[in-house]
This record gives structure tokens, sequence and C-alpha cells, in this order.
């Protein structure tokens, strides 16, 4: 790859990184939010809303994020949900990631030995102060490693994004080739980037995980 | 308004595309097993260059998006002379990317029997070709039964992404049908009904050989 070519485009990358990275955050973020909620509701929750959230994360776990994106994006408008590439996007990596957290948090809570729960019970605890004082910073110290692996496989689904135009690195990299031809280079040094990438939030994840870990240790 | 006529339209051009889906899901994951079979070989070999080669392998195919190994291969055989139509090209990309994950599983598989088996085989004067084919490969394959299926379904999802490539596979063919019936909702949610359909059977035969293969 020419590095003149490279010099001249690196501000639309940069932008591209920017855009990847913000989508990547708030996708998880929020789906991690989501997730924690729908798994609270099926804890906790009536029969008929265990069922339907099992439906809900049947459905998305069973098809591909590409056509969900297309269902929210293109049929979107047709239910009077009209909304640009970006926030499209952005609610697609939300409802996407969330049955995945869903289920992580609810092997986490799962793995909470009931005992203790019980004996909170038993002292007075109400449910509320249980789940915040107990299920919550339990259940995370178990859930965090896959968490964390889920928020890195994540990282890799923003690409899907540039499908639906949303102007992150992909995006921009597919216009920087067309525009110079240079197809192979340009999806090489998009391929490296995204190994650096995924190996340095790998990293950076279970460095995070061993202080949150000792964190909710040293709370409970 | 939601069109039902639309919606169950869309099943008979979109079933008939998803021959597509399979094609490339199956051929895919059989070219997964084989090169997935050679990488867990060199992780488990002691020839610490191979392993490390073998680890490289892994960590490049996991670290990128299949998209981008999609684009990557789709230009890069012309390169190196090979000229392919894109299907095979999708067939190669996706198979080599299933390869670093079915190798881990494997690898996880062979790990996790105890070593008192293949010590007691080498005791009694096994070769390590029949320890291999008789005695650790046979519970390894089955071990890793569920996750292989786990990850056929994946890859039945990941397949949607050929269709940037022009395959007309039912992501592919559903865009071409919204474009005309201008019903995009009906048209991709009947889309997401037949990946749901086919995942769910593939689930299904999961726990079967799950139940069947159980110790």
């Amino acid at each position: 790859m020419d590095m003149d070519v490279l010099q001249q485009y690196a501000p639309m990358l940069l932008r591209g990184f920017g855009i990847t990275i913000f989508c990547w955050l708030v996708g998880t973020v929020l789906g991690m939010a989501l997730g924690l909620l729908i798994a609270l509701a099926q804890r906790y929750g009536s029969k008929p809303v265990r069922w339907l959230l099992q439906i809900y994360i049947e459905i998305i776990r069973g098809t591909p994020f590409l056509v969900q994106l297309f269902v929210l994006y293109y049929g979107g408008p047709l239910i009077g949900l009209r909304l640009d590439a970006l926030p499209a996007g952005l609610l697609g990596l939300t409802i996407y990631g969330s049955p995945y957290f869903a289920e992580i948090f609810r092997s986490g809570f799962n793995a909470v030995p009931i005992g203790q729960i019980e004996a909170a019970r038993a002292i007075g605890m109400t449910e509320p102060v249980i789940i915040r004082r107990l299920l919550l910073p339990l259940g995370l110290v178990s859930a965090l490693p896959a968490l964390v692996n889920f928020s890195i496989i994540l990282t890799k689904e923003t690409v899907i994004l540039s499908i639906i135009t949303v102007p992150e690195l992909m995006y921009q990299v597919s216009r920087m080739s067309t525009e110079t031809f240079r197809y192979l280079e340009a999806n090489l040094v998009l391929a490296l980037f995204f190994w650096g990438l995924v190996e340095a939030i790998s990293r950076l994840g279970r460095r995070v995980e061993t202080r949150i870990t000792k964190h909710l240790i040293e709370r409970v | 308004m939601f069109s039902i006529p639309t919606f169950i339209d869309s099943f008979g051009p979109l079933a008939w595309a998803a021959r597509y889906t399979l094609l490339v899901s199956g051929l895919g994951i059989a070219l997964g097993l084989v090169i997935g079979a050679l990488v867990c070989a060199a992780a488990l070999s002691p020839s610490k260059a191979l392993r490390r080669v073998a680890a490289i392998w892994v960590s490049f195919l996991r670290g990128v998006p299949l998209l981008v190994q999609l684009l990557l291969m789709y230009y890069l055989l012309p390169v190196v002379g090979i000229n392919v139509p894109a299907v095979a090209a999708a067939v190669i990309s996706v198979g080599i990317c299933a390869s670093a994950y079915i190798s881990e599983i494997w690898r996880g598989a062979i790990s996790a029997l105890p070593r008192g088996q293949s010590e007691a085989a080498v005791a009694i004067g096994m070769s390590a070709r029949t320890i291999w084919g008789r005695i650790i490969l046979p519970q390894a394959v089955v071990m890793s039964l569920p996750a292989l299926i786990n990850e056929l379904i994946l890859l039945v999802k990941a397949s949607s992404l050929v269709s940037v490539v022009g395959i007309l596979e039912i992501t592919r063919a559903s865009q071409a049908q919204a474009a005309t019936t201008f019903r995009p909702l009906e048209v991709y949610l009947a889309a997401a009904c037949i990946y749901l359909a086919i995942n769910l059977c593939l689930a299904g035969i999961g726990r079967w050989l799950e139940h069947r293969t159980a110790v």
C-alpha cells in the first residue's frame, strides 16, 4: 500500500475509526444494559413475560445480524420507525447483543449459591437489596470473562454496519479502495488493523476484568 | 400496514435461494473441518515452529471480521492466479475462517481427555497411530459434536455476508425481492423466518446427536 495514499485518506480513515469505536462502545453498553434487564425480567418476571423473552432471545440469536439490520433500516419506515444509518446501526447492535448478554448474565446469576440468597432473605433483606448487594456483584464476577469475550466479538460485528452506509472504518476503506482501485491492499491493511485492534481490546479486557473482579469481591 | 400476502409470497423465492446458503455453509464447514484438523495437529505437535504458526493462524482469523476476510479472499485469489467463481471464493473464505474455531474446538476436546488413557495404551504397547485412531480421535469427535453443530449454526448466519460478493443466497435474494415488491419489512422478516427455521432444525439435530452420543 502506497504510504502517500494512506496519508491522503488519513482524516477520512481516522473519522471512520472513531465511528467504529463509538458504535462498539454504545452497542456494548446499551446491549449490556438491555441484556441485564432481560436477565432480571427472566428471573423475576411472570411466566408469560419469561416465555416472551425466551422467544425474543431465540429469534435474535437464530437470525443473522445483517438481516436484523435490514429489517430495522429498510423495514422500519413501514411501521413508522424512520432512522438514519447511524442510529439504526446503534439500535441494531444493541438489539443484536442484548440476548447474548442476557444469557451471560443469567448464567452468572445462576452461579450465585442459592444458600446465600436464602440467608439474605432469612435476615430480612428485601429483593431489590438482594439484587443490588448480592446477585449483581457475585453474578458479575462469574459472568465477567464471558461479558468481555462477547464485547470483543461485537467489535468485529461493527463492520457489518458499513452495508447500511454507516460511515465507520470498513465503509471508509471501501470508499478509499473504490477511488484508488487498491482493493486488495486496502482490505489487507484493514484486516491487519482489526487483528491488532481485537488483540489490544482482548488484553485491555483481561486487565479490566481482573480489576473489576477484585473490586467486586472486596465490595461483597 | 403489514402485508400478509407479500410476507407469504416471499417464502417461495427465498426458500429456493436457501440452497446457496446451505451450500456455502455446508461446504464451508467441510473445508473448515479439514483445515481445522491440520491446524489442530500443528497446535498439538512437538514442533515449536508449527505451534507458533497454528497460534498465529487462529489469532488472525479470530481477530479479523469475516466480511473483511471475505473481501480479502475475493480480491486475493485472482492476484495469485486462482480464478474461481464467487461461490468458490466464498466457500474458501468461510472454510478458512471456520478452521480457526474448529481447530480450537478439537484441541479443547483432545486436551479434555484423561492423559491416563493414552499412557495406558502406550504401556500395553500400542503404536501412536493406533492410539490416535482407536482411542483419542473417536472420543474427541463425539465430545466435539455439539460445539461443531453450534459452529455450523454460526456459519449459516455468517453466510448472509456472502451476499456482499453477489451470491444469490437468502439475504441477497431478499434484497432483490424487496426491491421489486417495495415491501422490505415483509420480505426481510420472511428471510429471518427461514434462517430461524434452518437454525432451529440444526439445533434440534445437535441436541439429538448430543443425546445419542451421551456416555
